[in-house]
């Protein structure tokens, strides 16, 4: 209780309310230049989230994959590293879950293939990412590289997967999956919004997240490897093996969000033109939460709103949906150079000492 | 032999903006400035080009028109610099989450500026561009004459870049104070460097070249600009730029290596042998090859020391 007193206490939430409240600004004023209304648009845009259950269940199915990929990022960042690569850890944990689903799907029953399936995509995700992890570690080589070329390997590896081994004849697209994540006893709360477990899985990976990192061993080592190497090399940690095992979470967290758009969302896989792009969504939700897992989970919830109503924005008031990039790219900046944000603040800060001395 | 110069002439095409870009990734982490935002920066290039040419060219500018494109991008992708500049410098923000703010405002930003002015559409007039050159007397040696001495003004402009800025990074008093500043901020300000104003002109001039080259794909490959038309090079850019060692001419010679496997991935398709290799391995290639070489060759890549770090005159 005292922690959370503690959180709220101090000014650490005032600073991202405040910024998502200019981001919106600065994109009303965007919108104002361009002659459009911002009022009519961003009630538009709410208006599509909450306007119906069904349009709320699809929010939330936006949601999950931001939440899974935000994860990802955000423990490597607390391990010293930046992953880019989510997307490609995404794309294999999809592949994998397809694979399974489909090729296991008459010899097992479903309790044990789904919850197999779910499992190997992310560990197949994990591997993925692991590979990144142990060129650094063993290597050298930098990540961020590895990553971004892992991601088009990636890419093209799991189409080649769907085309040779699960295409649906005369489709561009895998067969469909027995296997299913869907939450199916929802369907009639939410209007048939495609829910699947893989939201309460991303929600518990939040939890692994915070009690692996803050509350264990391995974690207190992880976070002092992504602090400082050299000193904690100097403490006698193996800054290798838990570079790699850094990643390797990191990329069963992405691995799991494939598992849930293919086994959850979609039932099949597309062979895709070009990367699908969950893994960028992921490095700004990561940001947008300060890299701490609750935040992540609020920040994959404020994304996936904005995203999803988005589309509501150019029915209801036709302004071009990717205003809301512009949103979203200034509540990260204005998070990121909180200098603003206490410049803008400064005159309340100021009254409130004087208040004070009173 | 013909389709040797073909291919090294493609490959030159798809290598430019890569250069370009590298170029621009090079000043600004020369200068201790993480910059991820080069695919915001070129998409931000590539939009201007693809506006400013089209106005250019609706004006009667001829063949000046393109050139308008090139000038535009310049223009604006040192504004979109200025943001990650004064946001990670002034600011001091974290220069990664700064750097994907640029990507996510030009993402945002060009498209919605090009649904306005072209009444909903998502792409913007086809161009007419650039046409290739061909240099009098070079043009007609064998390979060489087809491969380089016939390419777009672009790709000469970018040959040439990479002689001057490595000049200018390694043998001006220039170069060494924007190295200096990224190496050890707080020696080059104890002998006087403005080390933020070096900063700021090494992130500008990032964003003046990764202009420049998102310019480059509007203006010779793509001919219009839509939201898939940079596509990742930005980060294939800060591949070669790791890959080349933060050196000019590293980055170019990686920036070649990555157009010349899209351009053998085209040319490989002609062959008959071809055909019993599934295509994905063929688009594979590049990005397992530089996997590869980074692994074998190499080693460990070597970045400025204080790359990533804000300068804090306070701190030791």
């Amino acid at each position: 209780m005292s922690k959370l007193r503690k959180i709220f206490a101090t000014d650490s939430y005032i600073v991202p309310l405040v910024a998502i409240v200019m981001g919106f600004l600065v994109g009303a004023i965007v919108m104002l230049v361009g002659g459009y209304d911002p009022i009519a648009a961003y009630s538009a845009l709410f208006k599509r989230v909450f306007g119906s259950p069904y349009d709320f269940g699809e929010a939330i199915r936006e949601m999950t994959p931001l939440m899974f990929t935000g994860l990802a990022v955000a423990f490597a960042f607390r391990s010293g590293m930046f992953n880019i690569g989510a997307d490609g850890q995404v794309l294999i944990g999809m592949t994998a879950a397809s694979v399974v689903g489909i090729k296991f799907a008459g010899a097992l029953p479903n309790f044990v293939l789904v919850p197999l399936a779910v499992i190997i995509a992310g560990v197949c995700g994990g591997l993925w990412a692991g590979i990144a992890g142990y060129l650094k570690a063993k290597r050298g080589i930098n990540e961020v590289i590895t990553t971004i070329m892992l991601n088009w390997v990636a890419l093209f590896l799991s189409n080649y997967i769907v085309r040779s081994f699960l295409l649906l004849q005369g489709q561009n697209r895998s067969e469909d999956i027995p296997a299913s994540l869907s939450m199916t006893f929802l369907n009639s709360v939410f209007d048939n919004a495609r829910l699947h477990w893989g939201t309460a899985i991303a929600l518990a990976a939040a939890v692994f997240f915070y009690v692996y990192l803050w509350k264990t061993k391995q974690g207190y080592e992880m976070r002092a490897v992504g602090l400082n190497p050299h000193a904690a090399e100097y403490a006698g940690m193996n800054v290798g093996r838990n570079v790699i095992k850094a990643m390797f979470i990191s990329g069963v967290f992405a691995g799991l969000a494939g598992a849930g758009e293919v086994l959850g969302v979609f039932h099949y896989q597309s062979v895709f033109a070009a990367s699908p792009g969950y893994g960028f969504d992921g490095i700004a939700v990561a940001l947008l939460g300060l890299t701490h897992p609750l935040g992540v989970i609020l920040a994959a919830i404020l994304y996936g709103t904005l995203t999803y109503g988005s589309a509501g924005m150019s029915f209801g008031a036709d302004v071009p949906p990717e205003l809301i990039r512009i949103v979203i790219g200034s509540i990260i900046f204005f998070i990121a150079a909180q200098g603003i944000v206490r410049w803008v603040l400064k005159p309340f800060y100021f009254k409130r000492k004087k208040e004070k001395v009173l | 032999m013909e389709i040797l110069g073909q291919l090294l002439n493609t490959t030159l095409v798809f290598s430019t903006a890569l250069i370009f870009a590298a170029l621009g990734g090079i000043f600004s982490e020369r200068s201790g400035v993480v910059n991820i935002g080069l695919e915001g920066l070129m998409m931000f290039g590539a939009f201007a080009a693809a506006v400013g040419g089209y106005y250019a060219q609706d004006a009667g500018m001829g063949d000046w028109a393109p050139w308008i494109g090139v000038l535009c991008a310049m223009v604006v992708g040192v504004l979109g610099a200025l943001i990650h500049a004064v946001a990670s410098i002034t600011f001091k923000a974290d220069q990664t989450i700064s750097g994907t703010v640029i990507n996510f405002l030009a993402a945002g930003s060009t498209l919605y500026v090009v649904k306005l002015i072209f009444e909903g559409a998502g792409e913007t007039p086809l161009l007419d561009g650039f046409n290739k050159v061909a240099i009098p007397g070079l043009s007609k040696i064998p390979v060489i004459g087809e491969g380089i001495f016939n390419s777009y003004p672009t790709t000469y402009l970018a040959i040439i870049l990479v002689i001057v800025i490595y000049f200018v990074l390694f043998k001006t008093p220039f170069g060494l104070r924007l190295r200096s500043v990224g190496e050890h901020p707080s020696a080059a300000d104890t002998l006087g460097v403005n080390v933020n104003r070096m900063r700021y002109i090494g992130v500008m001039l990032s964003g003046l070249l990764a202009g420049i080259g998102g310019a480059t794909i509007t203006l010779t490959t793509t001919g219009t600009f839509a939201h898939n038309t940079v596509s990742g090079q930005g980060f294939i850019a800060i591949a070669a730029m790791i890959f080349g060692k933060w050196n000019p001419l590293g980055a170019f010679g990686a920036a070649v290596f990555f157009g010349l496997s899209q351009a053998i991935r085209n040319y490989v398709q002609l062959f008959e042998w071809s055909k019993d290799i599934p295509q994905e391995f063929i688009f594979m290639i590049p990005y397992v090859l530089t996997i590869i070489v980074l692994v074998s060759a190499v080693g460990r890549s070597s970045a400025p020391k204080a790359l990533g770090e804000p300068y804090d005159p306070s701190k030791r």
